[in-house]
């Protein structure tokens, strides 16, 4: 490390402060360390440190049968599970040209989107935390406890779901499914207002993310960061609307955008994809065709052809792709991952040169990073 | 400063909102924290507990027949199963010509993914509503026949449990195909 500090010792030579954080710190959303360089209290410099939370999930991968690997990607993102369970399912079809019926697409998407909305939730509580505010985090966690309700419901699992199967789904929503998501979806709107109401316009909150590390949309396309975090900056990028998968383009949304590029777009971009999400899924449930959900493999080791495919998908944190390799056995030769968590983290050090110490915890918050999926 | 005290009335009105209908519950027991009712925490009927084997209360033995589907199924490899020549079979009261000799899971290690169930031919898997199954040692949750075969028929007996095999041949065969169907073909 180059000479970074102004701060001297007595003899007027220049001295390097270190300031550790994490991985144990609770601001850190998981396990992860950070190496500041100080310079009063000032950041000059930052190293990330990860993998604390490393479990070799993609080496994992190449040692489980197809069906096998969903459990593992239940658990890479685990906060928004239906989303990274659709995208690996969605490579495996890919591979094979397996067609899936309507309603299983139909019912991912809603599923998918309530895990959009739940994650988004979580985020608005941690970055709450974050700031300071407790209050905001209680509300949320009950919207959140709701969603994951309706998904016990329906898989079995309030997180870990093992619900979507290739071309189709282990087995039929419950029968009350399409008024329960219904309710669901009122309460969760007004769970949301609430938040938004006592959090998003505070005045403390404003000023605690108002102006802080702002990316501007050429430094943020440039870092390869996607998702809220990108579109945050003015650029209007969803992979739902720029290469739509599934049923996103029978649905009609929005993509909301941001302004200046700082925490606070970042963080009330979410909690407008949250109403985005809604919508979604009110279409969802109005367009909700009958129909069987199995899938046509049946039961049989499946064997997919030699090859390779990539997919991707918008996920809560951003851009997620899936890079599967085939030789044709009952294993994957390779799974590659692309996480938007991680890709987002590398412009941590951009984001925090020349902040405050006091910020760093809510710029991390900002990011949203899961640490299961950033360490795979 | 106006809009502190704005978010201080907003947080006034949830908190006597949360006074009258609070959304927390005592764990473990349900009811809140002026009445309490004695009863497991509440879980849905789709809940993934712990895997647990069936009885066949129509014969008298496990469905298993240590067909090793399930542990070649298992992502996590926590089963372990050894197969015996049924004696009822010989008997000929049964019509399983293998049963189940030893049957061992490591809860600890079982993710609770629900894929035994869904590989097994013979509905001797269920995935019970257990969940609560800490224990101080380390192999504490390894659960042996005798005790799978417990969990699995309490689960049984709470839930009104129907093959699932059945099941299904009570929806295709008639033309209601609910509830009473099948339970008819159960107790056939
Ligand atoms: S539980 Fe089912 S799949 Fe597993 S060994 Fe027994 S019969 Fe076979
Ligand atoms: S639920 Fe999954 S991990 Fe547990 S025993 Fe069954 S297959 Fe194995």
């Amino acid at each position: 490390m180059a000479q970074v500090s102004k701060t001297t010792n007595r003899n007027g030579e220049p001295i390097e402060m270190l300031l550790n954080m994490g991985p144990q710190h609770p601001s850190t959303h998981g396990v992860f360390r950070m190496v500041l360089w100080v310079d009063g209290e000032k950041i000059v410099d930052v190293e990330p440190h990860i993998g604390y939370l490393h479990r070799g999930s993609e080496k994992l991968c190449e040692g489980e049968q197809y069906n096998q690997v969903i459990t593992l990607f239940d658990r890479m993102d685990y906060i928004a599970n239906f989303n990274n369970e659709q995208i690996y399912c969605r490579a495996v079809e890919k591979l094979m040209g397996l067609e899936v019926s309507e309603r299983s697409e139909y019912i991912r998407v809603i599923l998918c989107e309530l895990n959009r909305i739940a994650s988004h939730m979580l985020f608005i509580a941690t970055m709450g935390l974050d700031a300071g505010a407790m209050t905001p985090s209680m509300f949320c966690f009950r919207g959140r406890e709701r969603i994951q309700g309706l998904f016990e419901a329906v898989s079995g699992a309030r997180m870990m779901h093992n619900y979507f199967r290739f071309g189709g789904l282990k087995e039929d929503v419950p029968d009350d499914f399409v008024p329960q998501v219904r309710e669901l979806l009122e309460l969760v709107k007004a769970d949301t207002d609430e938040s938004d109401k006592l959090l998003s316009f505070n005045e403390i909150f404003l000023a605690r993310l108002k102006g802080i590390a702002v990316m501007t949309a050429e430094d943020a396309i440039d870092y390869g960061l996607t998702g809220p975090c990108l579109r945050a900056s003015g650029v209007d990028y969803d992979v739902r609307k720029a290469a739509p998968y599934s049923v996103y383009d029978r649905l009609d949304f929005d993509v909301p955008i941001g302004l200046d590029g700082d925490c606070w777009d970042r963080y009330y971009l979410r909690v407008q994809e949250i109403y985005q999400s809604i919508r979604i899924v009110e279409q969802a449930l109005d367009q909700l065709p009958e129909g069987s959900v199995e899938s046509s493999l049946g039961r049989r080791l499946l064997r997919p052809p030699a090859g390779e495919v990539y997919v991707r998908a918008e996920n809560p944190r951003g851009e997620i792709g899936v890079y599967l390799i085939s030789d044709g056995s009952d294993k994957p030769y390779r799974v590659k991952v692309r996480p938007p968590s991680f890709c987002n983290l590398s412009a941590l050090k951009h984001m925090l040169k020349d902040c405050w110490i006091a910020d760093c915890v809510v710029i991390l918050g900002a990011l949203d990073i899961v640490l299961g999926e950033v360490d795979r | 400063m106006f809009n502190s005290l704005k978010g201080l009335v907003v947080t006034l009105v949830s908190t006597m909102h949360g006074l009258r209908a609070p959304v927390t519950r005592q764990y473990p027991s349900t009811g809140n924290l002026l009445k309490r009712h004695d009863e497991p925490t509440p879980v849905k009927d789709r809940f993934m507990g712990f895997p647990a084997l069936t009885w066949d209360e129509t014969v008298g033995e496990p469905y298993c027949t240590s067909c090793m589907v399930c542990i070649r199924g298992c992502p996590t490899q926590c089963m372990s199963a050894v197969m015996k020549d049924n004696p009822l079979f010989i008997e000929e009261k049964s019509t399983r010509r293998k049963i189940v000799d030893t049957f061992e899971i490591n809860l600890n290690r079982c993710i609770l993914c629900g894929i035994c169930v869904e590989v097994c031919n013979f509905d001797a898997i269920v995935m019970t509503h257990e969940h609560e199954m800490s224990t101080y040692n380390r192999n504490g949750d390894r659960v042996d026949l005798s005790a799978l075969l417990e969990i699995g028929q309490k689960h049984q007996k709470a839930t009104d449990w129907i093959p699932p095999t059945k099941r299904v041949k009570a929806v295709t065969g008639g033309d209601t195909g609910t509830g009473p169907a099948a339970a008819e073909a159960e107790s056939k």
